[in-house]
């Protein structure tokens, strides 16, 4: 959406009040609300919604669900702030109000015939998993399909049971790595960029997209490059503070790119020059 | 070239290093084998030889009083265990445990610190070999202490 069909258009700033038909509990302050939309909501895989806490404010969160279900409108939401902790607190059959599907996707049709490389860090599985679900939901359009994931520990894995059954699946190599964890894991500990170099995919045919905190990225982005991998096959899903959503206050501005219009997915290659710029 | 010599060079910690070297370092070497549960060694012990890892997965693990061992890293085959038979006091500073079956190299220490000695090339090879497996070892030891998957995560 551009400024002034933003502007020309009230619908994207009022939120419309969606019922919480279910809460998934994902780990100690993280959690899953999938939301009854009154008709079909279509979005595509790395989009976000703001999320308004009545009373309190807005929150961007990407859209974690299934993009071939426009039934439902699904989050996952870690309680870290006001808002995200106001929205965590919310029951079943509680209304959130939504605004969106804002920003740019994961490139999922420009990929086929590639490889696919997901990397995920922490929370960053969430925006991720759409892309996955659309990959998986049509598997013999790409190559080889890697997903690399990194968690604090064991009980901060998300997706768990997904996970578990993706990785059953003989077309789908997983990688789970744990920062800290006792003796009883029988995983692997250490950290995501590590996971890179023995993960079986063509770097130059292949593309990478990752998500989770951006020193994470930036250790990913090295790691990959190491591989062969260049920077116009490497996107990535940035994060910002972001208010309007469209492009409109510029809260989320990441050198000349608005994160919430412009992104948050972006190819690496046209943000990379900002990218290591300490001051934005 | 004999069998560990083949078994030696075909390690990716020492891809590349040439058959003198590899003659060196594999006569320095045996064949060793872990079950499940097994320790490789354990923290304050003497770091008499070190480990290259051919098949399986090894935890390494620090031990503290009134709770569970902590896992720090874990290592998987083409990865080497680890820099303390390098530098006095050559001693482990941590627990390495098999996670499942555990087949790998163990190399002689004070053999290949001596034949370093008397050859400066390998010892320099080696060296640059070790300095750059443990700079990817600190790099992610600080990823971790950052913990970026906490609540500024």
């Amino acid at each position: 959406m551009n400024i002034a069909s933003a502007i020309a258009s009230t619908d994207c700033l009022v939120p419309q009040p969606l019922r919480i038909a279910r809460i998934r509990r994902e780990s100690a302050d993280v959690s899953t609300f999938e939301l009854a939309p009154a008709s079909a909501f279509v979005f595509a895989a790395g989009q976000f919604n703001m999320l308004y806490a009545f009373g309190l404010g807005e929150v961007a969160i990407s859209i974690s669900g299934d993009p071939d279900r426009a039934d439902r409108v699904t989050h996952t939401v870690r309680a870290v702030g006001a808002v995200s902790t106001a929205l965590a607190r919310l029951r079943r059959d509680m209304v959130i109000g939504v605004r969106g599907p804002f920003g740019s996707s994961w490139p999922l049709a420009e990929s086929e015939g590639s490889d696919i490389v997901i990397v995920a860090g922490g929370l960053g599985l969430a925006p991720l998993r759409p892309a996955i679900y659309a990959v998986l939901a049509r598997r013999k359009r790409y190559g080889r399909i890697v997903l690399l994931y990194g968690a604090r520990g064991p009980s901060d894995i998300l997706f768990r049971r997904e996970l578990e059954t993706w990785r059953r699946r003989l077309d789908v190599d997983i990688a789970v790595t744990v920062d800290h964890a006792t003796a009883d894991w029988r995983g692997n500990v250490g950290v995501v960029p590590a996971l890179i170099g023995r993960a079986a995919f063509d770097p130059d045919h292949s593309v990478a997209m990752l998500c989770g905190p951006e020193i994470m990225m930036r250790f990913t982005i090295d790691a990959l490059a190491e591989r062969g991998m260049t920077a116009e096959r490497i996107w990535l899903s940035m994060e910002r503070n972001m208010k309007c959503a469209v492009g409109l206050c510029g809260h989320c501005q990441f050198g000349p790119a608005f994160v919430c219009r412009d992104g948050p997915v972006f190819r690496f290659d046209r943000i990379a020059s900002w990218f290591k710029v300490r001051e934005i | 070239m004999q069998g560990l010599e083949r078994i030696v060079l075909a390690h990716p910690f020492f891809a590349g290093l040439g058959d003198k070297f590899g003659q060196a370092i594999s006569g320095c070497a045996r064949n060793l084998r872990f079950a499940a549960g097994d320790y490789l060694f354990r923290e304050g012990e003497a770091a008499n030889e070190f480990y290259l890892i051919r098949h399986g997965a090894v935890a390494l693990e620090i031990h503290a009083p009134g709770r569970a061992p902590i896992v720090i890293a874990s290592l998987g085959e083409g990865d080497i265990l680890d820099a303390s038979w390098l530098v006095p006091p050559y001693r482990w500073s941590f627990d390495a445990r098999a996670i499942d079956l555990v087949r790998a190299l163990g190399v002689d220490a004070k053999c290949l610190r001596d034949k370093c000695e008397a050859d400066h090339d390998l010892g320099y090879e080696l060296m640059k070999r070790f300095v750059g497996a443990m700079g990817e070892r600190l790099r992610a030891a600080r990823m971790q202490a950052l913990d970026l998957y906490g609540k500024r995560g």
